[in-house]
């Protein structure tokens, strides 16, 4: 189990998390609230990169306080987008196992397996500065499963992912938790987390406000519309298809002609249309991300709605 | 060798291996090989001017001597090897911070204690390398500039080999002692400069110090250890109640310990906060 009891961490005089008693079990858990309600900062006090201000964290029975255990059994994808400089994929892999003291045949064989398992070998070869978003956010999972770890866990790990991707990094996470591990990740994005997650955890201003499994707050969600921003080569043939779909509420073409912004209801329907349109159409897909604004607003509906348990 | 030791040497080994390729290919590089050429292109251009132009010749190989152990304290000393070492050893842990890439040495097994060890090490390395590189260079060039056979005499006689062998034992304790305080300084404070300034005065004060004060001070005992005094009549201060090397060597090497501990401690307790680095 994962464990914090009583934890509270204030940066100076600013609030972190506070009062924070939490038990995880193996699978998946998401860890859900708007940016800064705290959902890194329990991450990283979960790793042992940040210290409790008071309280303890336990990681499958090791405190987080001693990174020369706790992270063999931990892997962490974080959010900080930086490398080792002039490493290709394959090389920071190789680099990150060695600093775990594995043999230079286990360091081969495991950087060899993980890179495959992200979908990465074709490009393991290249230098990871040259890689896009999604790719440098897929070698950052790599590097924290490479070295098998019981407790994954991953700080907003679908953020810059194309759906085809994001699928395949979902099937992932599933993988690694129908294993028995731990996965634990954060996301401010409740649609995300409502298709992969067994468990879900809310925290606003650095309480958590909810807890428990997915089906209960699913349906409070699934009410709640949704605005997901897209960028593509042809917007009106998006727009013309999502009309189809009863679940539309609004749609904003932009300006330059290369993207929209939707309001749905059912984001699935909307998500499954666009792969449909990427496969039979030829879209050119650059970017699907939804809009923090309205995840405000369901958090703030959830808010309101249950209030602060702590 | 048991399985968990000879992990932490593959840890430290694979620390070195990512460090050295930073030190040496990263862009932080660029003003140590510019420190590290500056008395190469003194001494490079005195040799070529006497060997191609027949100019500038020393009257004496004492001359040499002496003129190189001014240069050397002065130049190569507290100049190139100082400030090499903050530029070596200040990012060892502050540069990771910035460049925000510490966690990645955070999030593996390693002691804290071990990590910092293993950077100081890489670091050391690097130095030792770069400014070693530069004292023997330049006295090469010091002695070559009067064509090989000097060179090699100077090189194969007991005074000769003395005198080199001193000014890089001089050079890998100076690299020793302010890498020490460098990479402490680099995690204990958010702009090492003003330490790295401070101590530099300090340093440079030290022969206007008294006896007692002059004691607190690494420079005192690198100056102590120099194989060439001046003649009274050169006008350099003259290094008064100089330590004995029994004192000097074990006394830096103590130094080291003692600071690499309160670095160690340090690290220990560093929390991973970017954002307001």
């Amino acid at each position: 189990m994962i464990v914090f009891d009583d934890v509270s961490k204030f940066y100076g005089e600013v609030l972190g998390v506070n009062r924070v008693s939490l038990t995880i079990a193996p699978g998946i858990t998401s860890l859900v609230g708007p940016n800064g309600s705290g959902k890194t900062t329990l991450m990283n006090l979960m790793a042992g990169l940040l210290r409790p201000t008071k309280g303890r964290v336990v990681v499958d029975g090791t405190p987080s306080d001693r990174p020369e255990v706790l992270c063999r059994k931990l892997g962490y994808c974080t959010q900080y987008d930086a490398f080792p400089p002039g490493l290709t994929g394959y090389e920071f892999l190789h680099a990150t196992l060695r600093l775990h003291g594995l043999s230079e045949r286990e360091c081969r064989d495991r950087s060899a397996r993980a890179i495959a398992r992200v979908g990465l070998t074709d490009a393991a070869g290249r230098r990871v500065a040259g890689y896009s978003k999604g790719m440098r956010q897929r070698i950052r999972l790599a590097q924290a499963i490479a070295h098998d770890p019981h407790v994954v866990v991953l700080d907003e790990p679908l953020n810059g992912l194309d759906p085809m991707a994001r699928a395949e990094t979902i099937a992932v996470f599933r993988q690694l938790a129908d294993e028995g591990r731990f996965v634990v990740l954060s996301s401010h994005i409740l649609h995300e987390v409502d298709l992969l997650s067994d468990r879900v955890i809310l925290i606003h201003h650095g309480y958590v406000v909810a807890e428990g499994k997915i089906a209960g707050v699913r349906d409070e969600i699934e009410e709640h519309p949704v605005q997901v921003l897209v960028r593509c080569d042809r917007p009106s043939l998006v727009a013309s298809r999502i009309f189809e779909l009863d679940s539309a509420v609004e749609i904003k073409i932009h300006d330059d002609r290369r993207g929209l912004l939707v309001h749905t209801r059912d984001a699935d329907k909307f998500y499954l249309l666009l792969n449909r349109l990427v496969l039979e159409h030829g879209l050119d897909l650059e970017a699907v991300a939804p809009a923090d604004e309205d995840v405000q607003a369901v958090y703030t509906y959830l808010i309101e709605k249950d209030g602060p348990t702590s | 060798m048991s399985e968990a030791r000879s992990a932490t040497v593959r840890q430290v080994l694979a620390v070195q291996a990512l460090e050295l390729r930073k030190r040496f290919l990263g862009k932080r590089a660029i003003p140590v090989y510019l420190l590290a050429l500056i008395p190469l292109m003194l001494f490079g251009g005195r040799a070529v001017a006497m060997l191609v132009f027949g100019q500038g010749r020393s009257d004496t190989i004492a001359q040499d001597s002496v003129v190189y152990a001014a240069i050397f304290r002065v130049m190569i000393l507290r100049f190139v090897v100082y400030f090499g070492c903050v530029a070596v050893f200040v990012p060892l842990f502050r540069g990771d911070i910035l460049d925000r890439s510490l966690h990645y040495y955070f999030l593996v097994p390693m002691r804290r204690s071990t990590l910092t060890l293993a950077k100081y090490l890489s670091g050391l390395a690097a130095a030792l390398v770069l400014f070693c590189g530069v004292t023997m260079a330049t006295w090469v060039l010091l002695y070559g500039a009067h064509g090989p056979t000097v060179l090699f005499e100077r090189l194969l006689s007991a005074r000769g080999a003395f005198e080199l062998g001193s000014y890089l034992l001089v050079t890998a304790l100076a690299c020793v002692g302010y890498g020490a305080v460098f990479l402490t300084a680099g995690v204990v404070f958010r702009n090492p400069i003003v330490p790295a300034v401070a101590i530099l005065i300090w340093e440079g004060i030290n022969a206007l110090l008294p006896p007692v004060l002059k004691k607190v001070s690494v420079i005192h005992y690198l100056e102590s250890l120099c194989p060439v005094s001046f003649p009274p009549e050169s006008g350099i201060a003259i290094l008064a109640d100089p330590a004995s090397p029994w004192v000097s060597i074990p006394g830096l090497l103590l130094l080291a310990a003692v600071l690499l501990a309160i670095a160690s401690r340090r690290v220990a307790r560093l929390e991973v906060l970017y954002g307001v680095e």
